[in-house]
C-alpha cells in the first residue's frame, strides 16, 4: 500500500489531506496510528497478561495486591510461585483433564476429516445422480446450531426410544400372543459419559463444514490432473490416495487445526455427552467446576484458566498461517 | 450439435458405442439405489462396530486412558480409511458398469448418513418433543412455545440475545475494520499487531469468562484492596468500588465485551484482506480526485468490501446466537443476563425439562433459517457461474 495517511489526520486538522501521488507521509499522522494500534493491542491484552502475571504468584500476594504492581517489584521474589500449578494439576485434576481433552480431541478431529475428504471427492470428481441435491443438504446443515440436536442425541445415547412404533401395537397382537400396547424399535446403546459418544457426536456436528471446506478446495484443484491420472490408469481410488490427499495438505491442515481447536475448546458437548466426573472430565468442564467451587481461589482459577489455554496458544504461534485461515473459514460452524 | 459430423466424432461415437462395458443398462436404477444405500449405510455401521467392540475390551482390560487414547487415535485413522478401503474394494466385484455406478454413493453416502443421524433425525425429533413434557411422555400442546413466549426469565433472555445480536457484531465489525485500516498503515509489526488481536480466537469461552471474570473482580469497600483492574481503575478516580457483573443492564454489556474481545480477530483478519483487495488504482482514482482519506474509507473502500462485512456480520449473529459459555461462567444466568443458548441449556441440564429444552431449540433453529437460506442461494449462484 502506497497511501499512508490515516483518515484520523482529517477530524484532527479540520480539512482533508489532499492525496498526491499515493506517497505522503506524515511522521506525526504515522506516529498517531502507531500510538492508536498500540493502545488497542494493550487493551486487549491487558486481561491476559493479567492472568498470566497472577498465575505465578502466591496466593497471599494475590489476595493483598493488583498483579499490574509487579512492575514495581518485579525483583520481590518472595511472592513468585509455581505452587499453583502444581494445586491444579495434581489437587484438582487437571492433569487428568488435560489428557481427557487430548484423547477426546485427536480422534474427534480426523474422524471428521477422513470422511469428509472422501465426501468431497466424490462430491467433486465423480458424476452421480442427486449429486447436487446431497451437497446443497449439506451446505443447509452449515448453520443449524448443534443445540438442535442435543436432546434427540442424549436420549439416543441413553438407550431410549430411538422410533415409537405403537401404532404397530395391534398388528403384533394379532400375530403374537402377548397383550401389545406400545411398540418401540430402536438399538440399545449406552454412549453417555463415554469417549466414543463424544467422538461421534463431534464428528457428525463437524461435518458439514468440513464436507464444505473440502469439496471447495479439492473442487478447485485442476482437471488435467485427473484426466491425465486417468490416462495413465489410475481409477478414483488410487487418484484419491496418491494425488488428491497430498494435494490437498493445506486445507486439511486448515480444517484439522480449527476442528481440533474447537473440540479442544468445546464446553458444550463435553458437558451433555461426556459429563462432570473426574475420569472422563475435560479441560473445560474442569475449569467450570473450579469456578463453581472456588469463587475467589485465583490462584487456582488463573493456573487453571491458563493451563487450558496453552495448547492452543502454542498451536496459534506455531501454524499461525494456517491456523487464521481455518478459523477465519470455520467460524461459520453450527 | 450439427447435422454433419467430422469422421473423427462420427469415429469417436462410434467407437464408445462398441466399448462400453457390458453390464445392465435399463432397470438397473433400483439396483444402483439399493446398493448405494446398503455402502452408504455399511460404513458409518462397520466402523461404529469395530470401535464399540474395542472400546469394550480395552474397558474390560481397565487399560489406562492414555493407551486407550492412542488405540483410539489409530483407529479413527486407520479404521475408517480401512472401512473405506474394504468397501470400495467390495464394489470393485460389481458386475459391469454397476461398480462405477455405486462407487459414488459409498464415497460420499456416509457423510450424508452421519448427518441424518446426528442433524436431521434429531432436528425432527427436538420438533416432536417440544410438544411433549419434561420427560418426554405426554403431549401438551403448544405449552412449551408459550412458556417461551410468556416466561419472565425467557422474555429476558430474548431482549438480552436481542441486545447482543447487535451490540456484539456491530462492536466487533467496527473495531475489527478500524484496526485493520490503521494497522494496514504500519509498516512493520502489522502482522504483529494483528496476532495479538486475533489471539483471543485461539482460546475457549471458558478460560476467556475466567479472564474477565478477573478482571470484574470486586471487594466490598474497606475490605482489602481491589485486585480486579476494573475496580481498581474505578476507585483510583475516587468512586466506590463495583460489583460490575450485579448491577442490571450494564452486566449485560460487561459480558458482550468478552464476546467482543474474542471475536474482533475474526472480523478484523476478514475485512482486512478485503481491503487489500479493493484496487489501488479506484482508491488513486479517487485520491487524484480530490477525495480526503476519510472520504475514500466511507465511499471507496466500505462499498467494496460491503459483501465482506455482511458474511462477518451475519457469522457473527449466528455466533452470538448460540452463546452460552460466557453466561454460564459469569453469571450463570443470575441478575437479569439470561441468553436464549443459556436458557436452553438450563432448561435441558440442569432442571431436565426436555420439553421446554426442545421448544427454546426450535426457537433458535428458526431463528437460523433465513440464513440457512441465503447460503443455499449464494451456494446456487456461484455453482451457475462454475
Amino acid at each position: 500500500m502506497s497511501a499512508t495517511s490515516p483518515p484520523v489526520e482529517d477530524t484532527q486538522s479540520g480539512k482533508g489531506i489532499k492525496g498526491t501521488e499515493g506517497g505522503v507521509t506524515n511522521t506525526g499522522s504515522r506516529n498517531l496510528v502507531r500510538v492508536i494500534v498500540l493502545v488497542i493491542v494493550l487493551i486487549w491484552l491487558i486481561p491476559a497478561i493479567g492472568l498470566l502475571i497472577t498465575s505465578l504468584r502466591t496466593p497471599a500476594a494475590i489476595e493483598s495486591s493488583g498483579w499490574w504492581t509487579v512492575f514495581a517489584s518485579i525483583g520481590d521474589t518472595s511472592q513468585w510461585t509455581l505452587q499453583n500449578y502444581r494445586e491444579v494439576l495434581e489437587s484438582n485434576g487437571f492433569a487428568g483433564a488435560f489428557l481427557n481433552t487430548l484423547v477426546v480431541s485427536v480422534p474427534a478431529t480426523i474422524m471428521p476429516i477422513v470422511i469428509a475428504t472422501f465426501a468431497a471427492y466424490a462430491f467433486s470428481w465423480m458424476e452421480f445422480k442427486g449429486r447436487f441435491l446431497m451437497f446443497v443438504f449439506v451446505v443447509a446443515l452449515l448453520v443449524v446450531p448443534l443445540h438442535v440436536a442435543l436432546i434427540p442425541i442424549l436420549q439416543l445415547y441413553n438407550g431410549g426410544p430411538l422410533f415409537d412404533v405403537s401404532w404397530l401395537a395391534p398388528v403384533v397382537s394379532f400375530l403374537t400372543p402377548w397383550e401389545v400396547v406400545t411398540v418401540e424399535v430402536g438399538i440399545p446403546l449406552d454412549l453417555n459419559g463415554t469417549f466414543l459418544g463424544v467422538w461421534l457426536a463431534h464428528t457428525g456436528f463437524g461435518l458439514p463444514l468440513a464436507v464444505y471446506l473440502l469439496r471447495n478446495y479439492i473442487g478447485s484443484l485442476p482437471s488435467e490432473l485427473m484426466e491425465s491420472a486417468r490416462i495413465d490408469g489410475a481409477d478414483h481410488y488410487a487418484i484419491f490416495t496418491r494425488l488428491i490427499i497430498p494435494l490437498s495438505v493445506p486445507a486439511l491442515a486448515s480444517f484439522a487445526i480449527f476442528q481440533f481447536l474447537w473440540v479442544f475448546n468445546d464446553f458444550l458437548v463435553a458437558l451433555v455427552f461426556l459429563g462432570e466426573t473426574a475420569d472422563v472430565r475435560v479441560l473445560t468442564i474442569a475449569l467450570n467446576a473450579l469456578n463453581g467451587q472456588f469463587q475467589n481461589s485465583w490462584h487456582l482459577l488463573t493456573a487453571g484458566a491458563f493451563i487450558s489455554m496453552v495448547l492452543p496458544m502454542v498451536v496459534f504461534f506455531s501454524l499461525q498461517r494456517f491456523f487464521v485461515r481455518g478459523m477465519t473459514a470455520g467460524a461459520v460452524k453450527g | 450439435m450439427s447435422d454433419v459430423l467430422s469422421p473423427q466424432q462420427q469415429a469417436g461415437t462410434d467407437e464408445e458405442e462398441v466399448y462400453r462395458p457390458p453390464g445392465p443398462r435399463r432397470g438397473s436404477g433400483i439396483v444402483v439405489f439399493i446398493l448405494a444405500v446398503i455402502a452408504a449405510v455399511a460404513i458409518p455401521a462397520l466402523f461404529f462396530v469395530a470401535l464399540e467392540a474395542t472400546f469394550e475390551f480395552m474397558e474390560s482390560q481397565n487399560l489406562s486412558p492414555i493407551l486407550t487414547g492412542f488405540v483410539a487415535i489409530l483407529i479413527a485413522v486407520f479404521g475408517v480409511f480401512g472401512v473405506y478401503t474394504a468397501v470400495d474394494l467390495a464394489i470393485r466385484r460389481l458386475p459391469g458398469t454397476l461398480s462405477e455406478r455405486v462407487r459414488p454413493y459409498a464415497w460420499a453416502g456416509p457423510a450424508v448418513v452421519i448427518l441424518l443421524i446426528y442433524l436431521v433425525y434429531p432436528a425432527v425429533n427436538t420438533i416432536q418433543l417440544s410438544f411433549l413434557d419434561a420427560t418426554s411422555t405426554n403431549f401438551v400442546g403448544w405449552a412449551n412455545y408459550e412458556y417461551v413466549f410468556t416466561d419472565p426469565a425467557m422474555l429476558r433472555s430474548l431482549r438480552n440475545t436481542l441486545a447482543w445480536i447487535f451490540v456484539v457484531p456491530v462492536s466487533a465489525v467496527a473495531i475489527g475494520l478500524g484496526f485493520a485500516v490503521l494497522a494496514d498503515k504500519l509498516r512493520r509489526l502489522e502482522s504483529l499487531a494483528k496476532s495479538m488481536i486475533f489471539l483471543p480466537m485461539a482460546i475457549s469461552f471458558i478460560g476467556a469468562g475466567i479472564v474477565w471474570r478477573f478482571v470484574y473482580a470486586f471487594r466490598i469497600e474497606g475490605s482489602g484492596e481491589q485486585i480486579g483492574i476494573l475496580n481498581a481503575a474505578w476507585t483510583s478516580l475516587g468512586n466506590a468500588p463495583v460489583d460490575w457483573l450485579s448491577i442490571n443492564g450494564w452486566n449485560n454489556l460487561l459480558l458482550m465485551v468478552i464476546m467482543v474481545w474474542l471475536q474482533t480477530g475474526f472480523a478484523m483478519v476478514i475485512l482486512s484482506s478485503a481491503i487489500k483487495g479493493v484496487p489501488e488504482d479506484m482508491l488513486e482514482a479517487a485520491r487524484i480526485d480530490g477525495a480526503t482519506e476519510v472520504q475514500v474509507f466511507w465511499r471507496v473502500v466500505v462499498p467494496n468490501i460491503m459483501s465482506s462485512i455482511v458474511v462477518v456480520f451475519t457469522t457473527m449473529v449466528i455466533g452470538v446466537l448460540k452463546v452460552f459459555d460466557i453466561v454460564w461462567v459469569m453469571t450463570g444466568g443470575q441478575d437479569g443476563t439470561e441468553v436464549i443458548a443459556e436458557r436452553m441449556i438450563r432448561n435441558m441440564f440442569t432442571f431436565r425439562d426436555f420439553g421446554r429444552g426442545a421448544a427454546i431449540a426450535v426457537f433458535m433453529f428458526i431463528a437460523v433459517i433465513p440464513i440457512m437460506i441465503i447460503n443455499i442461494r449464494r451456494f446456487r449462484e456461484e455453482e451457475s457461474i462454475r
